[in-house]
This record gives C-alpha cells, structure tokens and sequence, in this order.
C-alpha cells in the first residue's frame, strides 16, 4: 500500500470511529484525497453511480466517488441552467474550486445531466474528461462482450494517465481487494437488517461514505475494526418501525436528514451509494479479469433507477427489498430534478399501493439545511401506522 | 430528374415556375403530417399494429420492413403544446401521479394514454412494441411506462455515444468496431422481437428498398440544412425547419419521404439561385441551439423576426433528426451491417449535438455569416439543457458573436413567461445592434 491517508482513528470507540468516518465525509477539502496527492498519487473522479473502480486502482491511482455534496456551487452555477439536480452542481464546483484536483474524470449516461456532465467537465479541464458508456440493454447477449471491450478502452486510457501498464495480476489483485470491500459492507447491511438497533442509517452511512474517498485497503481495514466493535456495542432494540430509505443513488440526502429519520425509524436497507455495493458477489480472480468485471456489472448486481434490465423492474426489486429486510413500511424519495427517480416513485407507489406496504413520499436535496418539517411528517407517518 | 435540371426548367418557367415551387415544402409538408396522423387514426381499425419510437434512432427503415406504423410520442407531445392543450394533458398525469420536474413530453403522453390516445390530430394508437434507443436516458424511463401500461415488449437499442469532445472513433477502430458488434448484435435481436410482435418474417429485401429511400431522404436533408448559408435565408431554421423534421421523422423510410425532401431541394436550390428568402427582412443570422418554445411558437418566432433576426441554423434539425443531417447513406449491398454502422454513426452524431456542439457552433459561424447564437434552456429536458450554459460560455470565448440563453419550457406554458423572454429578447437585439455599429466603426 501507499501512503495511509487516514490516520487516528485506531484504537477510538466505535462512536469515535463514525464521528472520524462522518467528519471526513462532510469535509469538502477532502483531506484523504489531499495526502494522496502530496505522496504523487494520482487521482481518477468518478461521477456517481456505479464505476470499476478495480480498474484505477490496479493502476496505482485512487478512485474517487465524485458525489456533490453539501454546500453551494457559486462558481458551478454560470456553467449550469436553473432546472437541474444539485449534484451535478456541486460536483463541478469541487473542481472548479480545486476542493479536488484530478487526472481523470469520468462519467456515465446514467441519467441526462451525467452525460453533459463530462461534456462540461471536457470544457473546463484539460486533464481526460470521458464517459463510460456501460450497457443501457442489459438484456442483450451481446452486453457482455461490448462491456469488455469498453472496460479494455478504460483500461488503455488510464494506462496513459498512469504512465504504466496494467497486467492481469494487478487487476486481480484490486478485485481482490474490492471483494473484500464488498464483503464487509454487506456484513454491515446484516447489521443493519438483523440488529438494527447496533448501528443507525446516519452511522453506517459515515462508515461507507468514506470508502469512496480513500484506498480501499485502508477502508477495510477500517470497517474491519468498526464492524467488530458494532457487533460488541451495548444497544437495546426500541419499538420502532422498520422502513426501508429508496432514492439514495445517485444523489445524497445530508447526513443531518439520515440522522433525523434514524431518530424515529430503523433503516433495515436502502439504495444509499449503492454503486458501492453494485456487485453483489465475489468477482472470480480466475480467467479474464476484465470479462470477469463485466459479467458481474450485468449478472451480479443490484438495481437502481438508472439502470435497464428487464429481469429487474425496480417496483418489484424494491418489493424484494422491503420482503427481504423485513420491513414494515418505505421512505420513497427522490433528489429534486432528479428524473430517473422522479420517474421511478410513481410505479413504486403504485406497487406499494397494490401490496399494501405503507410508505412515506418526499423529496430532497444535498444542501437542505432544514429537517423539523420532515420529522414532523415522517413521526406523524410513523405513529399513524403504530397506532392503528 | 436532378436538382439541378429541375431549378432550370423551373426558373425558365419564370413566375408561373415561381408560384408552383417556392412555398411548396410547407404546403406539401403539412399535408403529409395530416396524411400520417389520419393513418394512424384508423390503423387500429384495419389491423395494423404500431411501433413507439422517438426521433433519435427511430429505426423506421427496419419497423417498417415489418409493416409496422411508427408513432413519435415526442411529436404528440409538442403538437399538443402547439395546439395550446398540453397543460391539461399534463395535468392529467400529474394527478396520477408525476411530478412536476419530470418531462413534459413524458406527462403529455401518459395524459394521452390515460385518454385512450384522443390527441388534437386524430387518434393515437396503442403500442404493440416500443423501440427506443439511449440517445436520451428519459426515452428509457417512459418504455417503461408503456410497458407496464400495456405489457408490451420494450426493446432498448443501446446505442454507445462518443466517449470525450472530439474523440469519435470510425470504421477500422478497434473500439467502433466494438460499438458497432454491439449495434449489430442488438439489431439482430430486435429482428426477432419484431417477427414475434408481427407474426411476420423478416425480409432484407422490403429492408434495403427502406434504407434506398431513407438514403434518399438523408441526402435531401443534409443538402437541405448547408443551402441555408444562402444569404438571405430559404427558410427559418426554427418555424419552417419544424416543419422538414416532423416529414424526416414521420416518413423516413418511405418513398413519400424521399421525394418530398428532393422537392425540398429543388424548392430551396430554386430559392438561392433567384435571391428569394424568407418572409421576414433579415437583419442578424441566427443560430437556435435547444428546442423550440412549442406553447407560444408563433409568438416566440416573432420576437425574433420581428428585430431582422433570422435563425439559418438550428442544433434541433441535428439530434432532433436523429443525426440525418450527416447526410449518411446505408451501403444496400450489406443492409444489417451498414444499417448498425449507420444508426451508430447518426444517433452518435444526435448525441454529440446536444453535449458537444459547442465547437460546431463556431465552425457555423463564417460560412452562415452568423451573428448571433439563442439557447433555450427548457425545464423538462436535462438531456439538451444540461450544458447550454457551459456551451454558451466556450462559445463565446472562441467566436465573436452575440448569445442569448433563456429559460422556459417546450411543453408546459405555466414555465413559460412570454414577457420574460420578449424582454430578454429585445435586450439580446439592442445588443446586437450596438455590435454590428461598433464594428462598422472600427472598419
């Protein structure tokens, strides 16, 4: 491994842990990314949602999940019109102000205002600024193969960023690693799910979020302790009802809004930063690694609006989720101007609606500052369903 | 007969010849838009079964080889606007459900639907099969609409776009090449989707006579878009140039199609040759990036003609043609390979039109003599706005010419302030104007 971007979080308390996870998460000079680059490191933003990370890392550069964030975008704004997400705002205003200095940036047609998003980046930047066209017809016998050789295009192109090449081996080491990154964060979702009451939404948000923004060595190195020191923490469960948080995937709620409904609520799943957790297996280490990658993004993988699949219609993934996690009712919110998931919560509610799962609709927005209004709502929500 | 013949015998003729050419794209362009609507109308009734396609990569040349009627959910959408009744369309669908940030285009049509597809010209059919590429990400959100509406099949063709500004790859690249797989692949597949909607057997012969006339028609189109260079203008990019997309779209693949855009050429090649323009007294040669303000589309062109203000040039007849104006021509002799590079290439172009025009706006600007560049930014569509702003300042930045960006919508007239827009407008002109006295004085 490099040079360890996190240091002093060893040895605190799991409460200290997440303050450490949540401070780095909420800090828009990004630290982590900062002592990688004063090491030489090299630096490849990804836009939201789902990115082979594997791919930059074996080269030797940190990927960055490239997510907004919660502040305003005054210099992004003059590159922008008024009726668009805030995210991608924001994103750019991580650039434009140099809170981030990259090598790299990529996008992905996930949604409209991604595509222009590397357009616009292109404009900006001298540094590469491409998209990745991951296959929108995943249904197609021909997704696979298309995506390996979209995968070895990224790869050829990130060997030039790097100034070296990339081997097989330094491949299956990064998925290696990855796997392992994968496997912790679905441990904690277990947590979540079985025993709720160890670890809030707001909690294991902090702990995630963070893996976007350093060496994944470091973060599971990091989940490995925290986990351990959930599974010993002394929580009572509390009569709360269990919900499952569906909106979260491109887009982040403050952590202030997650905190909020974790007061009221146990968050048993949600979508939060779900290109994270996209792969829901281990990739194989045998065979080709690209192919290998490209068959677990369309055979291995979990759903989110912004993704085609016709074997994966998103009212009944979200069903699945909710039957699954043992929930007892949804939180169904989308990012404002957000069109995939505007679009998305009119078949969830009509599913909802024909189950009979109670849910709760809103809206929301990365730099909302305000959560009396919602708290408001989402116990009278809550206590509706209670006291029935 | 060729072009070239015809404006000769047609400008011997003198006036007569006159009378019977210049204006005859609008008249015979709006007769077949009626035509096709009435088709549509009473396909139902005589068992015919339709298609859902969208104007980027309708891919009628192949549905039609399968007899299959091709309606544009986003020409319903904007006739609706046009013919002042979207708002309640739209209301419909808010009220079942869609917020107010989603597409107008797509809330037009679950209204529509939603009204067993009664539309101001004529009767919608219901899908049989909805056909749709990538080219705009909402074109996948709403087939699944349809198709949980009517559980039809859906298909996506999944067309990749160009990776970064100026970065295209062509036939020979190892990575077109595996674009191009892909394309071909899918078409394949779809193939077998449509044989098993239609009951009927794929024929590359019925297919190949469709792409000789979409062929046809591309090379009308293209020709069509560089005549306007012509000083005066032929036609205005905006109002008459709406008019030549919804025949491009509605009749790609069919002879009517291929025939009315070399009359269209004869018309306009007629036009230049005896200095003939358009109605308006042109002052400025403009370019309108974005897509038109279909609620008040007469008035919003007004604001324009009304300062000498021309538009000769539009990025909507690029991506909303679908890329036709690259003017490419199937090879007949390998119809599925050539027709895979062919919707690459076109829905490609589409796409770069809508993220990248940046630079070919300013490669406009010397040989259209244009002065001026309008954005209009509009509320349902991130997919065009998205990057106006950013375009508008790298555009400025390389070409000495006035710009303009507004913002309303080309659906929904509660977004649209006409007030607004006029007096940005006039501000735009008296800007203009204070250019061309400037630079009049310092030559």
């Amino acid at each position: 491994m490099a040079v360890r971007v996190m240091e002093g979080w060893q040895g605190l308390p799991i409460e200290g842990v997440i303050q450490y996870c949540r401070d780095l998460v909420e800090d828009v000079d990004y630290p982590t990314v900062k002592r990688w680059r004063e090491d030489g490191g090299k630096v490849v933003g990804h836009f939201q949602v789902y990115f082979p990370e594997e791919i930059v890392a074996a080269a030797g550069m940190l990927p960055l999940l490239i997510r907004g964030g919660s502040f305003e975008a005054r210099g992004a704004d003059a590159h922008f019109g008024g009726y668009l997400c805030s995210i991608v705002k924001t994103s750019l205003e991580l650039s434009l102000t140099e809170k981030v200095v990259l090598d790299m940036f990529v996008s992905h047609p996930i949604c409209d205002s991604a595509r222009n998003l590397a357009a616009v980046y292109g404009r900006n930047f001298d540094y590469p600024c491409e998209i990745l066209y991951l296959p929108q017809n995943a249904n197609s016998a021909y997704a696979q193969s298309y995506l390996r050789g979209e995968y070895d295009r990224l790869k050829r192109g990130v060997e030039d960023v790097a100034g070296r090449r990339i081997t097989d081996e330094d491949l299956r080491s990064a998925i290696a690693i990855f796997n392992e990154n994968r496997r912790l964060l679905r441990e904690m979702y277990a947590i979540r799910r079985d025993t709720p009451w160890l670890l809030a939404v707001d909690e294991a948000y902090a702990l995630m979020a963070v893996g976007g923004m350093v060496p994944r060595e470091e973060h599971n190195e990091l989940l490995r302790y925290a986990l351990d020191l959930v599974g010993k923490r002394d929580l009572q469960p509390q009569d709360r009802m269990r919900l499952v948080f569906e909106g979260g995937f491109c887009e982040q709620p403050p952590l202030d809004l997650l905190n909020t409904i974790g007061q009221s609520s146990y968050i048993v799943d949600d979508d939060l930063l779900i290109g994270l957790r996209w792969i829901t297996e281990d990739v194989p280490l045998e065979g080709d690694p690209l192919a290998n990658l490209a068959n677990a993004y369309l055979e291995h993988s979990s759903y989110s609006p912004v993704q085609h699949d016709l074997r994966k219609p998103k009212e009944k993934m979200l069903l699945e989720r909710i039957r699954n996690s043992g929930a007892d009712a949804a939180i169904i919110t989308a990012a404002k101007m957000c069109e995939p998931g505007l679009d998305e919560q009119v078949a969830y509610i009509k599913a909802l609606d024909e189950e009979g799962i109670p849910y709760f609709v809103s809206e929301f927005e990365e730099s909302m500052t305000s959560f009396d209004n919602l708290q408001i709502q989402l116990e009278t929500f809550i206590e509706n369903l209670l006291f029935v | 007969m060729s072009s070239e013949q015809s404006v000769n015998q047609s400008a011997s003729t003198g006036h007569d010849g006159a009378d019977s050419i210049v204006g005859r794209g609008n008249k015979e362009g709006n007769r077949l838009f009626r035509e096709w609507y009435k088709e549509l109308t009473t396909s139902e009734e005589r068992g015919e079964k339709s298609a859902y396609v969208f104007v980027m990569g309708s891919l009628a040349e192949l549905l039609r080889s399968f007899d299959l009627h091709t309606v544009f959910p986003e020409i319903n959408g904007l006739q609706t606007a046009v013919r002042h009744v979207s708002e309640s369309y739209i209301a419909d669908a808010e009220d079942y459900g869609y917020a107010s940030d989603v597409c107008g285009y797509v809330k037009a049509d679950v209204g529509l639907q939603m009204r067993h597809g009664e539309h101001p010209m004529g009767r919608i059919p219901r899908p049989a099969v909805a056909v749709y590429t990538n080219a705009c990400n909402t074109y996948i959100k709403w087939a699944e609409i349809w198709e949980r509406m009517y559980n039809i099949p859906i298909f996506t063709l999944d067309v990749p776009g160009t990776r970064a500004e100026g970065k295209q790859t062509w036939r020979g690249n190892e990575d077109f090449e595996n674009d191009r797989l892909y394309v071909e692949g899918q078409l394949r597949e779809l193939i077998n989707v449509l044989e098993g909607v239609t009951g009927k057997r794929f024929d590359i012969d019925k297919l190949r006579e469709n792409m000789d006339y979409a062929n046809r028609l591309s090379v009308g189109f293209k020709r069509v878009v560089e005549l306007n260079k012509a000083v005066p203008a032929l036609y205005n990019a905006v109002t008459d140039g709406t008019v030549y997309l919804g025949v491009a779209n509605g009749f790609r693949g069919r002879k009517e199609g291929a025939e009315y855009f070399e009359d269209l050429v004869e018309e306009l090649e007629y036009k230049a040759a005896n200095g003939i323009g358009t109605l308006h007294e042109e002052k400025y040669r403009l370019v309108f990036v974005g897509v038109p303000c279909y609620p008040i589309f007469r008035r919003f062109g007004e604001m324009f003609s009304e300062w000498g203000g021309e538009f000769v040039g539009s990025s909507y007849l690029w991506f909303a043609s679908g890329g036709t104006n690259t003017g490419f021509e199937y090879d007949l002799d390998n119809p599925l390979e050539s027709l895979a590079e062919g919707v690459l290439i076109t829905v490609r172009d589409a796409m770069d039109s809508m993220f990248y025009s940046d630079k070919m706006l300013v490669d406009m600007v010397g040989p259209y003599g244009i002065d001026g560049v309008v954005y209009h930014a509009i509320k349902s569509c991130r997919t065009v706005s998205t990057g106006l702003a950013d375009n508008r300042l790298a555009v400025m930045k390389d070409a000495d010419v006035g710009t303009l960006l507004l913002d309303s919508d080309h659906m929904d007239p509660r977004v649209v302030s006409e007030a607004q827009l006029k007096n940005r407008v006039d501000a735009f002109f008296e800007g203009l104007a204070t250019r061309k006295l400037m630079a009049a004085r310092a030559s």
